[in-house]
């Protein structure tokens, strides 16, 4: 068990080795001059100084050699300091935010976390009990209902899904607006009495004794929060369906009833259970998913997570602020994958044993 | 029951009891298996509705330039735009600048020589009829042409791997795993927004990046199914004759693992959709004013918060694109049913 997480972790850096190898190959794709342009405001009106920035950031140095510096930064010739590179810790500076890569993660990372943390409870406490419901009253209304359902919810698209619950929540009822808060609550954020304890403005507001701007905050994700849940229950009521269903044909199901045990207790204590291991690896996914940062939901609700700000620096070829969040992306992506591997050799015995 | 008499074996009480099925020359040619899978996808009602969707949909897309004709037959794809003032217009709104030729039912319908916006007119005085029923064409032709392209590069590279596995197996997989890694839309975005300069903005930057990350999934689960059919008695029969490895590869393992690879092929043009209609929506994509749902979506966003007065913008293209996918997730679904008792029966 141990070897199996020490071996994995070692897999970790060359992970991300590829993909950082694998984006710095994509945006290859730009010529020095288009990637000039990261560093300068307006290219036909400062055509000069467009030759002066390829020479000192080495835009069209060969491939390693550009790769190379990113990693470990270079020596500038006048301080004679080192400058930049990823393995110290200097993610670069992004256009996109006006601020350094690293500040701008810090910065709107909080934001997924918290949208990530509200959403997977609904998601994953409802979409099980919707599979178990639905196998247990197998072919009755709730499973085709269910079925119909998870079948629709698959073909949805997120955002338009999400359009549509804008439409019929926010501009027609003003009941749930998008973004993050409120301007009298972002105002109250930024004062001095705020303290900021764990970066995440729910749990902040609760500690600071801001009810109000709670259920503000809430109010505002619970938009995001229906349009990722109705999409993720549909899998999951599937998942969880058909796991449950062959659990409920095993062998111990058929003697727990023969022992003549309440059928309460043989499918919430002995079936459930067991039918849980996939769903679990399931949800894990899901969660991992979920802090990568959903990129298409945040941006049709205009909530400032990592997914918008990585949409919207990808679409204005921000090369540094992608390439920093590609970085971060990979590295939750992988660490949350290895979290769930493990979770799933801890639950099912027999992994373990293998 | 031998007869005692005679010696031979009395064959007809064994006819009697089981009686042999005519079976027709069609069955003769699929195959046991593969007939009982189309015979069930054809019973089906989840399938039955899928095929009609789907069949729907390919007449409207083979029927568009009669439903919606367009004004320069030589640039289809490019929605007519009525003036250019950017406040959407609502349905059954007339067209007054330049308006495209009548479509021929019209005038028997309507009784009127006036061609009217059926569906409204988003920012920028777009025809939102016209968009969707030529962004069907737009649907069929990227879904296609990314999902062929994805299973053709998805199945070489997991042949190559499960076929000759060791190091070369182990290296192409950490690969696969590189590719995975990324967020699909993420990587997709990046790599749309950098071809972007290069291409100009059309179709092709888009499908490109569906295409370079989308191949791993087919490459993964060929590789799976070719590694529990490698070890199979006639492969090691044909290894024993001789016949070379290529030969083994393409005439008789992959047309056996090949099969559920397609039912996930069904099942994944509808997420090409869905993902291409992501990509037009973010602005990455098409060009604005290009025939696509995702593009017509993505007029939406300026307009939140008068939504409710402009719905059509929302429901008409995002509507036709659920139904477009609900038909091929219906019939893909069902196919994974039918074969799932198939799919179980090997480990």
């Amino acid at each position: 068990m141990v070897n199996y997480i020490i071996r994995r972790l070692l897999l970790l850096p060359v992970l991300l080795f590829g993909v950082t190898l694998l984006i710095f190959g994509m945006l290859q794709f730009l010529s020095p001059v288009e990637r000039s342009a990261l560093y300068i405001r307006d290219i036909p009106k400062n055509e000069k100084a467009v030759e002066g920035v390829i020479k000192r950031y080495g835009l069209d140095q060969p491939l390693y050699v550009q790769y190379w510096r990113w990693l470990v930064g270079h020596i500038d010739p006048v301080t004679d300091e080192r400058k930049g590179g990823i393995l110290f810790g200097d993610f670069g500076y992004s256009r996109v935010g006006s601020q350094p890569v690293a500040d701008l993660i810090k910065q709107r990372f909080p934001n997924t976390v918290d949208l990530a943390l509200w959403a997977v409870a609904p998601i994953i406490f409802v979409g099980i009990w919707l599979g178990v419901q639905a196998a247990v009253h197998h072919n009755g209304f709730i499973d085709q209902a269910g079925r119909i359902f998870s079948i629709i919810g698959t073909s949805f698209p997120t955002f338009v899904f999400g359009l549509m619950v804008l439409m019929i929540f926010y501009a027609n009822l003003r009941w749930f607006p998008p973004s993050r808060l409120s301007d009298w609550a972002s105002q109250a954020v930024y004062e001095e009495s705020f303290h900021r304890y764990t970066t995440l403005l729910t749990f902040d507001s609760l500690l600071n004794g801001r009810f109000d701007i709670f259920l503000d905050a809430l109010r505002h994700m619970f938009l995001p929060i229906l349009t990722l849940s109705y999409i993720s229950w549909a899998t999951f009521l599937r998942v969880t369906r058909s796991s449950m269903l062959e659990t409920l044909r095993q062998e111990y199901v058929t003697t727990a009833r023969a022992k003549g045990l309440p059928e309460r207790d043989v499918i919430y204590k002995h079936a459930q259970p067991n039918a849980m291991i996939p769903v679990i690896t399931y949800a894990g996914f899901q969660v991992v998913l979920l802090l990568g940062g959903v990129v298409i939901t945040e941006t049709v609700f205009n909530y400032p997570g990592i997914g918008s700000a990585a949409a919207d620096a990808a679409r204005q070829l921000d090369v540094v602020t992608v390439l920093g969040f590609a970085l971060f992306n990979g590295l939750i992506i992988i660490v949350a994958n290895l979290i769930v591997d493990v979770m799933y050799a801890f639950i099912d015995p027999r992994v373990r044993l293998s | 029951m031998a007869d005692k008499t005679t010696g031979v074996f009395d064959h007809t009480q064994l006819i009697e009891a089981a009686p042999t099925r005519k079976i027709g020359w069609f069955e003769r040619f699929l195959g046991p298996d593969n007939y009982r899978v189309l015979i069930g996808l054809l019973k089906t009602p989840a399938s039955i509705i899928g095929t009609i969707l789907i069949l729907f949909f390919v007449i409207i897309a083979i029927a568009a330039p009669w439903i919606a004709p367009p004004i320069n037959p030589n640039e289809p794809y490019k929605i007519p735009r009525d003036g250019f003032k950017s406040d959407p217009r609502p349905m059954g709104a007339e067209w007054n600048v330049r308006p495209p030729p009548l479509p021929f039912w019209w005038k028997a319908v309507m009784k009127t020589d006036k061609w009217v916006h059926l569906m409204g007119v988003s920012e920028g005085q777009y025809d939102i009829f016209y968009g969707v029923i030529w962004g069907v064409r737009t649907a069929f032709k990227t879904g296609l042409v990314v999902t062929i392209s994805t299973l053709l590069i998805g199945v070489l590279v997991g042949s190559i791997s499960a076929y000759y596995g060791g190091a070369v197996d182990n290296i192409i997989m950490r690969i696969v795993d590189v590719f995975l890694t990324l967020p699909f839309i993420l990587a997709a975005l990046i790599m749309a927004a950098v071809l972007t300069p290069k291409i100009g903005r059309s179709l092709i930057p888009a499908i490109l990046a569906l295409i370079t990350f989308g191949w791993m999934v087919y490459a993964r689960i060929i590789r799976g199914d070719i590694l529990s059919v490698k070890e199979r008695d006639y492969v090691m029969a044909a290894r024993v004759i001789g016949v070379k490895d290529g030969r083994i590869l393409f005439r008789h393992i992959l047309p056996n693992a090949i099969f559920p690879t397609m039912v996930l092929a069904s099942l994944a043009i509808g997420d090409v959709v869905l993902s291409f209609a992501a990509l037009s929506f973010l602005g990455i994509g098409t060009q604005i004013g290009y025939a696509d749902w995702g593009q017509l979506l993505s007029f939406a966003r300026n307009w939140i918060t008068d939504l409710s007065t402009y719905w059509y913008i929302v429901v008409w293209p995002g509507m036709t694109l659920v139904l477009f996918v609900l038909g091929w997730n219906l019939i893909g679904d069902a196919l994974r049913d039918v074969l799932d008792p198939r799919m179980r029966g090997r480990s």
